[in-house]
């Protein structure tokens, strides 16, 4: 079983690499391009069938390791 | 202070500098403790320094911060044990949950590699005795992420327990909050700082403003 945990800053942590891609988007001609935050997927290939207890684990794992809870916050989806 | 002992994680590369500055101030050498050690009996003083612990992945220190001699660490600080953070040691320090806050990429995304004035906030410290209070010295920095970052109510509350060790006196490059170089613990017995003291304390390395805080330690 697959868990994708996605990993992001906070709201109202400055995302210096969001704000370097955007200014490179508008300055390649897309003018529509606003704020950009840039993050991490992780994917873990999990040694479990139940979709409810592969979340769990990787929500523990996230909150040990995967993401540092004082800048980011993160969510997980299993893949079957 | 007796003995002081230099963590070692595969990529670290400061650790020879800070070994130097500990030498020449304590006038024996440090153990070097690699990352696996669990035991630090003895040791009053654990210095982490800097360097790109487990190549910077996921982020700087999230590795080391996890690593078997970490949790010795804590150990040794939840006794009340010293413990100097510089550079990706103040990151460690933040990862394992010893310090507040976080060490965010530099706002203006590059790599600084200059020296850098910090203003001692107060000297009342075992890592500042040999310094006066305000006065401003000379340290090399070299990081890429070094933006001090933490909640309002956290700094607010660094700020008010006397808790900021260091500010940037000669302009804020790396986008810390509150221009915060360096912070201490709440005993004020651990400290973590970017810029690297160990680099300059002696002459032939082109000046000795980073040696009072090795002569304090070494006086502590």
């Amino acid at each position: 079983m697959k868990a994708i945990v996605t990993v992001m800053l906070k709201d109202g942590v400055l995302d210096p690499q969001g704000k370097a891609i955007g200014h490179a988007l508008n300055n390649l001609g897309f003018a529509q391009v606003g704020d950009v935050r840039a993050g991490k997927i992780i994917e873990l290939e999990l040694a479990e069938t139940d979709a409810a207890k592969a979340k769990l684990a990787a929500e523990d794992m996230a909150k040990k390791l995967l993401a540092n809870l004082v800048i980011e916050s993160f969510k997980v989806e299993i893949a079957a | 202070m007796l003995q002081t002992g230099i963590l070692l994680f595969p990529g670290i590369n400061r650790e020879r500098d800070m070994a130097i500055a500990v030498e020449q101030s304590f006038g024996r050498a440090p153990k070097m403790i690699w990352h696996k050690e669990t035991d630090l009996s003895g040791i009053d003083l654990v210095i982490i320094p800097g360097g790109f612990s487990f190549g910077d992945y996921l982020r700087c220190g999230a590795m080391a911060a996890q690593s078997p001699v970490m949790q010795a660490v804590k150990a040794h600080a939840a006794r009340g044990g010293y413990v100097l953070g510089v550079c990706n040691g103040f990151q460690i320090l933040t990862e394992a949950g010893l310090l507040p806050g976080a060490l965010l990429r530099n706002a203006g995304l590059r790599f600084l590699s200059m020296d850098t004035m910090l203003r001692v906030e107060r000297n009342d410290t075992i890592f500042t005795s040999h310094y006066q209070k305000g006065q401003v010295f000379r340290a090399p920095m070299a990081h890429g992420d070094g933006n001090y970052t933490a909640d309002p109510a956290t700094l607010d509350r660094l700020e008010g327990e006397g808790l900021v060790a260091f500010r940037y006196a000669d302009g804020n490059r790396n986008g810390s909050a509150r221009d915060i170089a360096g912070i201490y613990s709440e005993n004020r017995r651990i400290l973590g700082l970017m810029p690297h003291p160990e680099d300059l304390v002696d002459p032939l390395m082109g000046g000795i403003d980073g040696k009072p805080l090795f002569d304090s330690l070494a006086a502590a």
